[in-house]
């Protein structure tokens, strides 16, 4: 029976290759996929995909698992290590180092030397590559920036800013008018962390942003003194939202919608939240995040979700197969569009869909972005740095009087943690 | 009829000498062991933890008392001690306000059932459920408090977002479900009151406070030694709330130890299990105390009776 099932196999398989068509044909065997995907439209779009690929290859046994996005974050570490799924989702950079020092994260360079693949996902290689190996595929990306209310500024005579000046006048004027700048809500830390990575990014530029956070500068330093003391400025003016310790991001929407605040510094998985507040395209807009330090070359926050196989796989050819599928041209256009994750593809043969942020995103990204793309601050730093510097920014947007304590705070914990 | 005796005598000779020792023992053994095992085992596993560096997937590194001597000069320790300490004494407002509640509900009037079911109703309710309605309550925008304290002429306060109130608005709605469950048990205990020594202090002119401090709270002493119990154990279990209500923020300050544990070992940007365990075997040492108070007392009033 066996042998059998493998003539058939490789007769079919060589069917597939003199009929010219994709390999990933005709697998066998079984795939246990786990996906935190678990909001509804990522999730739809992962169930769709899963059944094209179950459709080209009918033999194949697929077990989808759908796992909490903020449980699964805990999870891993226990099924990466007992009863590993073949192919599970995660994020890249400094977020996978964990999993791949502890060897849980199967290499997977065999899918990017030499291969078209590699070279059509190269804009996100140096995201997945640790110890000069990759460790996974990306699926998507997608661009930070300020997303503004374009019937405010119209109404108050304000136009995109370019520089920091500009963003400074505008904002002043939005005061005046009784409104607020920027919403946030920082319960959940990691909004004041994208704020931070922009500063930090257009003050001193991206290879000290980086340095920083891979503990080679210290947080004491002039230098960041300077983005700090820039973002105070913003403080001190009263830009931001009152009380946004106590609000998720979520949370901190309505003050948009509502056109309380005129703007929101945010990934573009924003724009889905405010669409369904009730605000239309014309109302919504999108702007780079200014100048500050003139000549800094700009760069940007783009985080990427990732595929990865588990070291304990037991599937793994079908598994390498299925990450050549999801990271394929045709499949990274359609489940990126805009009725889809409504993100960006990371296969440069994939096409953007026709909607105004996507396309905006895609444009700033490939060619406005020299000094180099980052994940976010919580991906580029260790885990725990990113905890301990998140809440001292969270203290800082309250209380930046505190903010010597705060950075002595940061020194000593990243004396502890980058040893 | 030999043959029995003989097979009874051999039978009987281990086995049947020692049944009425060995019986309740086994009956036992299948507890004993899951608690050996689940109980104690770990215990002892969090202390021998607490010396190793480890990030619950790579190779752990020994470093003696490293984990401790960290937690000496950790701010945010201390931060979740003091609030360990504030929810341990405010907590315990549960036990008057249950009494209370208890003394003013143990009347007959027609539906006093269903005015018992309501005091106890939010009992019922999930914790997590407790958390969102108070958070919301506690809204700086949209939420009901600061429209009462705008109603008689006080400012607005953001009560989970200032790190001096925040820890006192937790417990405050804590307090909501554990008022209800110290007062279902006190309202048992009332049933127990002895009316003949009601009736007899009244005869000797007890009234009022005085009755009540002298001739019934001593009569609820079993009622308030296990409210007593469930209330500590409930405020240093503190963790559901706390995690709902404001995720130990506006910048850790409402952090308790458990929470403070689980932030250090097991969550999103958690990888430390040793100075977890550090943290756990100094909570664990907190409960010790009070754990030792309770079996001491217990054993006490067995050898009074």
């Amino acid at each position: 029976m066996r042998s059998m099932l493998k003539t058939s196999v490789a007769a079919f398989a060589m069917l597939a290759a003199a009929m010219g068509a994709a390999s990933a044909d005709g697998l066998t065997g079984n795939l246990k996929i786990f996906l935190d995907t678990s909001n509804p439209a990522p999730r739809a779009t992962m169930e769709e995909m899963i059944a094209q690929f179950q459709e080209k290859n009918p033999d194949l046994t697929i077990e989808t698992t759908v796992i909490d996005r903020e449980a699964y974050k805990t999870q891993i570490r226990n099924f990466l290590t007992a009863n590993a799924p073949d192919v599970a989702t995660w994020y890249a950079a400094n977020r996978m180092r964990p999993y791949v020092e502890a060897g849980l994260f199967e290499d997977v360079s065999d899918l990017w030397d030499g291969t078209e693949l590699g070279e059509n996902l190269a804009s996100t290689k140096g995201a997945m590559t640790i110890d000069g190996k990759q460790w996974g595929v990306p699926y998507t990306y997608y661009q930070w920036g300020v997303y503004y209310r374009k019937d405010i500024f119209d109404e108050l005579g304000l136009s995109e800013p370019a520089t920091w000046e500009e963003e400074k006048a505008n904002c002043q004027k939005i005061i005046d008018a009784g409104k607020k700048c920027y919403t946030i809500g920082t319960k959940f830390l990691w909004t004041a962390g994208g704020w931070f990575d922009y500063l930090n990014m257009r003050t001193n530029g991206f290879d000290f942003h980086m340095d920083l956070l891979t503990g080679k500068e210290k947080w004491t330093s002039d230098k960041v003194r300077q983005t700090f003391a820039n973002w105070r400025e913003l403080i001190d003016m009263g830009a931001f939202i009152d009380n946004h310790q106590t609000y998720s991001w979520q949370e901190a929407l309505p003050f948009m919608v509502k056109g309380d605040a005129a703007a929101y510094l945010m990934g573009n998985f924003a724009v889905a939240a405010l669409r369904d507040g009730g605000l239309t395209d014309d109302q919504l807009d999108f702007y780079q995040f200014v100048e500050i330090t003139p000549g800094v070359e700009k760069a940007e926050d783009a985080p990427t979700d990732t595929f990865h196989i588990p070291a304990n796989a037991e599937n793994k050819e079908n598994a390498r197969e299925f990450l050549k599928f999801v990271a394929s041209a045709d499949v990274q256009t359609w489940i990126n569009d805009g009725k889809h994750l409504g993100q960006l593809p990371v296969n440069s043969k994939s096409s953007v869909d026709q909607d105004k942020f996507l396309e905006q995103g895609f444009e700033m990204l490939s060619s406005n972005s020299p000094g180099g793309v980052a994940q976010f601050f919580d991906r580029d730093a260790p885990a725990e740095m990113a905890k301990v510097a998140m809440e001292g920014l969270q203290e800082f947007m309250v209380k930046p009087d505190n903010l010597d304590k705060i950075l002595d705070r940061l020194d000593r914990a990243q004396e502890r943690i980058y040893k | 009829m030999a043959q029995a005796s003989v097979t009874e005598t051999r039978q009987s000779s281990w086995w049947h000498r020692n049944q009425q020792q060995l019986t309740p023992w086994l009956f036992l053994a299948p507890g004993i062991l899951f608690f050996l095992f689940y109980v104690i085992f770990p215990i002892f596993q969090s202390f021998n933890l607490s010396l190793y560096e480890w990030d619950g997937l790579g190779q752990a590194e020994f470093v003696g008392l490293y984990n401790y001597d960290e937690l000496y000069y950790d701010d945010a320790f201390y931060t979740s001690l003091k609030n360990n300490v504030i929810w341990l004494l405010l907590y315990l407002l549960a036990i008057p306000a249950g009494l209370f509640i208890a003394l003013f509900l143990n009347q007959t009037v027609t539906g006093i059932r269903l005015y018992k079911s309501l005091f106890f109703f939010p009992f019922v309710i999930s914790q997590v459920v407790v958390g969102l309605v108070f958070t919301w309550f506690y809204d700086p925008t949209f939420g009901i408090l600061n429209v009462l304290l705008g109603a008689v002429g006080l400012p607005p306060m953001n009560v989970l977002g200032d790190e001096n109130w925040v820890t006192v608005g937790i417990i405050v709605a804590g307090l909501w479900p554990q008022t209800a469950y110290c007062m279902i048990l006190y309202l048992t205990g009332l049933n127990a009151v002895d009316p003949e020594q009601i009736e007899a202090g009244r005869l000797d002119g007890a009234k009022g406070w005085r009755m009540l401090w002298y001739i019934i709270v001593p009569q609820l002493r079993p009622a308030t030694f296990i409210a007593f119990v469930v209330t500590i154990i409930g405020a240093l279990r503190s963790f559901d709330l706390i995690s709902v209500m404001t995720n130990g923020g506006p910048f850790g300050a409402s952090r308790v130890l458990s929470f403070y544990m689980f932030e250090v070992a097991l969550s999103e940007y958690g990888f430390r299990m040793g100075y977890g365990a550090a943290i756990a075997v100094v909570l664990f040492l907190i409960m010790l105390a009070f754990i030792a108070y309770f079996l001491w007392s217990m054993y006490k009033e067995e050898r009074a009776r």
